[in-house]
């Protein structure tokens, strides 16, 4: 799950990690009342939104007063920013983060990931603040800090100050930065974070260590253990087709082709993109039914397919295990008399009672196309897209 | 032969008297799988598919000699019954549980570091030895005895390579679900080696998928130690860039782990890979030269 970045800040905050003074606005009158309680001077008015690349895309605006920042945030909000990581339609602007203006001397990096290979969390940090990491990974890999944490200990002292001295701060300045890092990550631990990034994390110019930006992503699993997280889950960030899955715990993704896709398992519901691919068209979507393949999961999953107007064909792909194939035909044939199918649709059944499934189909007097092999079905449903 | 379960398994299952738990029992049991003892906190003394239950897994062992344990219990209790097996001593502790939270797993990675217990899984269908005994959920008929090896990621996609050897004439040695899961106990590294080892297996099949580098890793220990034929697909081909593709492990995350890179470094490796998922059984055919 992710969160805007004045949720972030919210978090470190309480777990004491310094950031700007700031407050959320959803209005122009808002944004102007929190700069003028901020002192009137310099601020910064953000855009709320999840993707990164906000300041390139014209969501970041220096307002020398609060006329100024009434004025931005009139701009802002409401916008439809584009950035390199929302994609070319772009994202609505609902929020704005008002913040005070600082004197910025230095800015750094700082992020923190599980690393899969040593299952370790591993805190990273970097002189080049303000770049995406990413970039500094593949041309500067040196200029990027690790520390590896072992959880039964947590992130020691003499870790944080590994970073803040090879970040090359000076001891006044390393002796906030060393504290700054070591709340870093006792918030990601406290919050089954799975990401946290303070891109820059800045020294100001009378040597104060701050979060100027904060990203924080979770671990979907953790969930039950912080029932504080879901509340701070914004709807309108996410794809209004996943958004409608998760209702009925439909592992959904939405993807640019034309053939909607249903099958039961992550590995192969991949697979089956894969192999529509192959066959020269491109899956509208990923979608993982789940091991419980019931008639009111086929109903939901065929609803949602069949209202993305992109969809021209829909390919059924079900390895039948402990999930019967002659009740997954059935449940597919009472969906599509419910829904209403009017795209050609191709099925293919193998493993536990994969007969007894096609002939169900092939009864129903519905117009299904039935494949036994998984080659068959990805060609059948390509030559019917053409 | 085979690896990790045999004629000597002696199965516990963690969780036995819950829904999933007692479902899957019964179909262990019907394929002839030895599930000698089951374990539910509070509820020792009951019975469940014939199965004697006991409060703690040290008293299953104690009593029934368990030495391989099956679990499904709910994942905000999952890491505690690993660790419990493993204290208790069990060999072989196979973790179906989806949805444990990933720290957790840490945890349990670290506890198991001076135990003897190796840890399948989680959020897998389990192993299965054909013929022999079924550690799992997976549909037991497609499996044929014989002697390829499978270690996948998924679950259907297991199901699916398996049934096209099946239906090729190919059987399996063991079958072995690894998780989909981005910390799992036992990865592709270390489950090649057993097959390796194994007489019993001819050649191995290894289905990856996006995300991590354990693939990358694989091609590198394969080149060096392992002289079987391998045959791998890796789905994902077409996945997008950040999202999570329903495993908790199946993410491209910062332009890492995709399948492009996963493919070139096994084929760099020897490895026969099959681009796509409906020629893997037909791949091993011309890797074994039959």
């Amino acid at each position: 799950m992710k969160i805007h970045e004045y949720q972030a800040k919210a978090i470190l905050r309480s777990f004491g990690v310094p950031t700007p003074e700031g407050e959320v606005a959803e209005t122009p009158d808002q944004a102007k009342a929190i700069a003028e309680k901020l002192g009137g001077g310099v601020v910064v008015v953000k855009a709320q939104i999840h993707a990164g690349g906000r300041g390139k895309g014209g969501g970041v605006k220096l307002a020398k007063n609060p006329e100024e920042a009434f004025e931005l945030a009139g701009k802002i909000i409401g916008m439809n920013l584009v950035t390199h990581q929302t994609g070319p339609e772009g994202k609505k602007v609902n929020k704005v983060l008002v913040e005070q203006g600082l004197d910025i001397a230095n800015e750094l990096y700082a992020g923190i990931v599980i690393d899969r290979g040593s299952g370790k969390p591993v805190v990273m940090a970097s002189s080049e603040g303000g770049m995406e990491i990413e970039e500094v990974a593949a041309n500067s890999p040196e200029k990027i800090l690790k520390e590896y944490v072992d959880v039964e200990h947590g992130l020691q002292p003499f870790q944080a100050r590994n970073l803040a001295f090879g970040l090359g701060l000076s001891p006044a300045v390393a002796k906030k930065a060393v504290p700054f890092f070591m709340k870093l990550y006792r918030a990601f631990e406290a919050k089954d974070a799975s990401l946290m990034e303070i891109n820059p994390l800045i020294v100001t110019g009378d040597g104060n260590v701050l979060a100027l930006d904060a990203k924080m992503n979770f671990d979907d699993n953790a969930m039950f253990r912080h029932p504080d997280l879901p509340e701070l889950r914004d709807i309108t960030e996410e794809n209004p087709y996943e958004v409608e899955a998760s209702k009925y715990d439909l592992n959904f993704i939405k993807l640019d082709g034309n053939v909607g896709c249903m099958v039961n398992g992550a590995g192969l519901a991949m697979a089956t993109m894969d192999i529509i691919k192959l066959a020269g068209e491109a899956p509208a979507n990923f979608l993982d039914v789940g091991g419980a393949a019931n008639a009111e999961r086929v109903e939901h999953a065929f609803r949602l397919i069949l209202s993305d107007p992109a969809v021209k064909a829909v390919l059924i792909n079900i390895f039948g295990g402990i999930v019967r194939c002659d009740m997954v035909a059935t449940g597919i044939v009472e969906a599509a008399k419910k829904v209403g199918v009017k795209v050609p649709i191709v099925i293919r059944l193998q493993g536990t009672n994969a007969k007894e499934g096609s002939e169900i189909l092939k009864q129903s007097g519905l117009n299904f196309s039935v494949a036994s092999e998984l080659e068959e079905a990805a060609e059948k449903v390509a030559a019917v897209v053409k | 032969m085979a690896i990790l379960v045999n004629e000597d398994s002696r199965i516990v299952v963690q969780g036995i008297t819950g829904g999933e738990g007692s479902f899957h029992t019964k179909q262990c049991i019907d394929y002839g799988t030895k599930i000698v003892a089951g374990v539910t906190p509070g509820k020792g003394g009951q019975e469940v598919q014939g199965v004697p239950v006991y409060n703690t897994v040290r008293e299953a062992r104690d009593k029934q000699n368990a030495n391989v344990s099956l679990i499904f219990v709910p994942p905000a209790f999952a890491a505690d019954a690993i660790m419990e097996a493993a204290d208790a001593g069990i060999e072989v502790i196979i973790c179906i549980t989806e949805g444990i939270p990933t720290i957790d797993m840490i945890h349990v990675k670290n506890y198991l570091k001076d135990k003897n217990s190796r840890l399948v899984g989680p959020n897998c269908p389990g192993v299965i030895t054909p013929g022999v005994a079924k550690v799992g959920i997976m549909p037991g008929f497609i499996h044929k005895k014989g002697s390829i090896g499978v270690i996948s990621r998924s679950g259907t996609l297991t199901y699916e390579a398996v049934s096209q050897l099946s239906s090729r004439g190919l059987g399996q040695s063991t079958c072995i679900g690894i998780g989909g899961d981005p910390i799992i106990g036992s990865p592709f590294i270390d489950l090649l080696k057993l097959f390796q080892e194994d007489p019993d297996t001819e050649g191995i099949v290894m289905i990856g998928e996006i995300g991590g580098s354990a693939e990358e890793e694989a091609a590198a220990f394969i080149k060096e130690n392992v002289t079987k034929p391998v045959v791998s697909f890796i789905a994902g081909q077409t996945a997008p860039k950040g999202k999570r593709m329903g495993h908790a492990g199946a993410i491209i995350a910062g332009g890492k782990g995709t399948a492009k890179e996963k493919m070139e470094a096994l084929a760099a490796a020897g490895i026969h890979v099959a681009k796509s998922p409906a020629d893997i059984g037909e791949t091993m055919v011309r890797a074994l030269g039959k």
